[in-house]
């Protein structure tokens, strides 16, 4: 026995290290698949960040190379925009020219066109009904197309909307002559082509992606400086941890925050910052028991959330008492402090009529098992549900892979599949209002035209939603979304818990990444030596 | 003989259909509606109704086995829902992967297991023994999930010898095999400990038997009672290997989960959290035909070894 573990050990000894390019930049997801690479992507906005804005581009852009301020939108595709002084609800673009597609073929306005017919004309045979599924809530407000010429488009809405660059900036342009070429969706998605830093190499579904670097991109400044990226979906803490220590890979997302302290003594980078990010659990409001605001705001007293950022995830997150955090220019001064004070939290509990033995509050949450901005699903959850327990709420949790919870979520709590259901453990971002408000707050934005999911009806909300969406002076839009925000924090229609800080761990070798105030990361400047 | 085969072949068909029977049923009666995971949100209730009837799902239940049963048998499983790819695909990759880890990790747990148990039996009581069983006692008792933890921090994450995850991304046999040792020593630990328990108490059985005592009478050196021994005893140890080698592939979900080995228990994991139905269903049939085969050769491989077998 032993001489064989001597010969096993001497063989592994002798085996060479793993030989690498140069500049190869290996990163392990918290996905647990390559997210959709046919354009309009899934697994939210990991799904994003590694994939629909690395192989494609929007009209309009993020700055991802600062991380000092709130990343700001600028010129993506389109070289400027602005909605027409006769005619408010049409938007101009005027497209960037010279742009090529990875298979050689030029950018223009019939790209745009066919983009936006994939995600919004059922009847077009270029309908891609996935893809669709994935972004159209995010473009709730565009209803019409039209080709001025090769290099303008123009983009119509159902009202006049200073909300229409939000929106615009989450549906990428794919190639329709790649599509002709393969007239398949699914085809495409194996074979994808876009306009971004980064084109698609390999692909092995469930394993991994490679994607090379497009030498050919317009913007010379952000070419990339690596040769080669390669993704790998790790849904597990553990599995990413070891991935990077073993070398296999150079960048994992979201590292255990209890190992953050041994790889900052390993030589590993640890980059953080804030980003309009909240994680909630989002309440179902026809229902009982979150039907009641008392047992709501109790579940909100309830939750111990300096005890998750402290002891369970390192002070890699911060305290969530709203959709914001306290200092965003949306904050306001709501009346509701949601400390933690499970006191309170029985005494509201006993108040709206609910008792342990003869009328417990019962509730089922769907939560994910890792997944974009989700952060440490099951071990949070397992506190949080400690913490309502506490208090006299029972809470049942169904963990699900990320990507299928967000498809059932999409759907609503009305289908028989969510029928049973109480709330939904996701994280969300608000990068701007029509993100963090307009979709879930407005009566008008119940599934299926958004994902008002709760639903979450208020009168006095949708007027403010409307007078912001009016608004073009970003300043008034602030005072009245803060204005929105005192309400909506009283009204409680979700268990705020944590904004995150998006810890990463980088191996050393990786040089020039500059963590932005965003869900997105600009992977253009990074080299690996 | 050969009645025997034909006997035992056509026991096989009713055991796979009772097999195919329960794999439906189950992702049928378990929660989540799997028409609602392939469908926009926005969609009308029509275009629901159009999916409904493309999958078949509109039919009563014992329509749609019987449909599904003979697209199965015609190699058809389906599409996955997170994919959209071929589930025969998806599975033929997967077990491809999953068959390799479970070769290796039976070869090297059934060479040990053999070699440990014989050994324990021929020197039962001494230190030799002691030892053996102390390895059988620990195969069978640590988790597997949690060895391949510890051997992911020692080899991988302190000692950086080997690769903490995934199957080989360069090609060359090199690279597979540093990425498959540590799923194969992980997963042969179970059936190590098993085989070394089973195969020590065979051969002790047998060691206690009058023949034996009769044959070293007789004067036959060890090695020629060795020899005797191993060949009565050899039916009951083929069983439990083909069980073993069964288990091994069945049974690796957790050790593919914690090594991201693109096997199918890894699969399996990923289809039960995506609900993906199709993708469930192929794998639990592909792995339960795997098993109804691989009994039906053992049992055939035992009655070459002890004709006895096929008369009873």
């Amino acid at each position: 026995m032993r001489r064989v573990v001597i010969v096993l050990l001497a063989t592994v000894l002798m085996l060479p290290a793993t030989a690498l390019a140069q500049g190869t930049l290996r990163i392990g997801m918290t996905a647990s698949d390559i997210p959709y690479t046919g354009g309009q992507t899934d697994n939210g906005f990991e799904g994003f960040r590694f994939v629909g804005y690395q192989i494609y581009e929007p009209l309009i852009a993020w700055d991802l190379t600062r991380g000092d301020r709130l990343a700001p939108l600028v010129p993506g595709l389109a070289e400027s925009w602005e909605a027409r002084k006769d005619a408010p609800t049409k938007w101009v673009f005027k497209l960037r020219k010279g742009v090529t597609f990875h298979d050689g073929s030029p950018f223009n306005a019939d790209a745009v066109v066919f983009s936006y017919e994939s995600i919004k004309k059922k009847d077009a045979p270029h309908f891609d009904s996935y893809g669709s599924g994935q972004v159209s809530f995010r473009l709730a407000s565009l209803t019409g197309i039209t080709k001025i010429d090769d290099h303008t488009v123009e983009i119509e809405t159902n009202k006049p909307t200073s909300f229409v660059p939000y929106q615009v900036c989450y549906m990428v342009i794919v190639s329709p002559t790649q599509w002709n070429k393969v007239k398949d969706w699914r085809k495409f998605a194996e074979q994808p082509s876009g306009t971004g830093p980064f084109r698609v190499t390999r692909f092995v579904p469930r394993e991994r992606l490679e994607l090379e670097a497009n030498k050919n991109y317009w913007d010379a400044k952000r070419r990339p400086k690596i040769d080669k990226l390669v993704l790998l979906p790790m849904p597990e803490p553990t599995t990413r941890l070891a991935a990077l220590r073993s070398g296999q890979v150079d960048w994992i997302e979201v590292p255990p925050p209890d190992s953050i302290p041994q790889l900052k003594g390993a030589g590993f980078q640890i980059t953080m910052n804030s980003y309009p990010h909240n994680w909630t659990h989002t309440l179902r409001l026809d229902k009982e028991p979150w039907n009641n605001k008392l047992v709501r705001k109790a579940a909100n007293y309830a939750i111990d959330r300096v005890g998750i950022c402290k002891s369970l995830l390192n002070d890699t997150c911060i305290p969530a008492t709203g959709i914001v955090y306290k200092g965003h220019p949306w904050f306001g001064k709501p009346k509701e402090t949601y400390d933690y004070n499970p006191a309170k939290a029985k005494e509201l509990l006993k108040q709206a009529g609910f008792d342990a033995s003869k009328h417990p509050a019962k509730a089922v949450h769907l939560i994910s098992t890792s997944g974009s901005g989700q952060m440490l699903p099951l071990a949070m959850n397992e506190l949080i549900q400690k913490n309502l327990k506490d208090v006299g709420i029972d809470v049942d949790l169904q963990p699900v892979e990320w990507n299928t919870l967000l498809t059932r979520w999409r759907a609503g709590f009305k289908t028989p599949d969510n029928e049973g259901l109480n709330a939904w453990n996701i994280s969300w971002n608000f990068l701007e209002p029509w993100s963090g408000f307009g979709r879930f707050f407005h009566s008008k934005s119940v599934v299926p035209v958004a994902v008002n999911t709760m639903p979450y009806i208020n009168p006095e909300a949708d007027k403010l939603i409307e007078e912001a969406e009016r608004t073009f002076d970003v300043g008034k839009q602030n005072e009245t979304l803060a204005k929105l925000h005192e309400i909506i924090v009283d009204d409680a229609p979700w268990i705020f818990v944590v904004h995150d800080q998006n810890p990463r761990a980088l191996s050393a070798k990786v040089k020039g990444f500059v963590q932005p105030q965003s869900w997105f990361a600009d992977l253009t400047s990074v080299t690996v030596r | 003989m050969w009645a025997y085969v034909g006997r035992r072949l056509l026991l096989a068909i009713p055991t796979l259909l009772g097999a195919s029977i329960i794999v439906f049923a189950m992702v049928h009666l378990a929660p989540g509606d799997p028409i609602a995971a392939v469908m926009p949100a926005e969609s009308s209730q029509a275009e629901i109704e159009a999916t409904k009837r493309a999958y078949g799902f509109d039919k009563p239940l014992p329509v749609q086995y019987l449909v599904w049963l003979g697209r199965v048998a015609q190699g058809d499983l389906g599409k996955s829902i997170a994919t959209r790819r071929a589930v025969i695909l998806d599975v033929r990759d997967a077990l491809a992967n999953s068959l390799v880890l479970a070769l290796s990790s039976s070869l090297l747990s059934f060479v040990l297991g053999i070699a440990l148990g014989l050994l324990a039996a021929f020197r039962q009581g001494r230190l030799l023994d002691k030892a053996a069983s102390a390895i059988a006692v620990i195969g069978v008792s640590v988790p597997h999930y949690w060895a391949g933890i510890i051997l992911i921090i020692v080899f991988s994450v302190q000692l950086n010898w080997l690769p903490a995850m995934g199957a080989a991304d360069d090609p060359g046999l090199l690279p597979y095999l540093r990425h498959i040792a540590l799923p194969t020593v992980a997963l042969a630990l179970i059936p190590l400990g098993i085989i070394t328990r089973v195969v020590r108490s065979a051969a002790l059985d047998v060691l206690s038997q009058e023949f034996v005592l009769a044959l070293r009478a007789k004067g036959l050196v060890s090695r020629r009672v060795f020899a005797h021994v191993v060949k009565n005893a050899a039916p009951q140890i083929l069983t439990v290997l083909g069980l073993q080698f069964g288990f091994q592939l069945g049974g690796s979900v957790l050790v593919e989960a914690v090594f991201s080995w693109p096997g199918t228990g890894y699969l399996l994991n990923l289809a039960i959290f995506q609900r993906d139905i199709p993708v469930l269903q192929g794998v639990i049939l592909v792995l339960a035909t795997f098993f109804v085969l691989l009994n039906l050769a053992v049992d055939l491989l035992q009655t070459l070894v002890d004709p006895r077998i096929a008369r009873h």
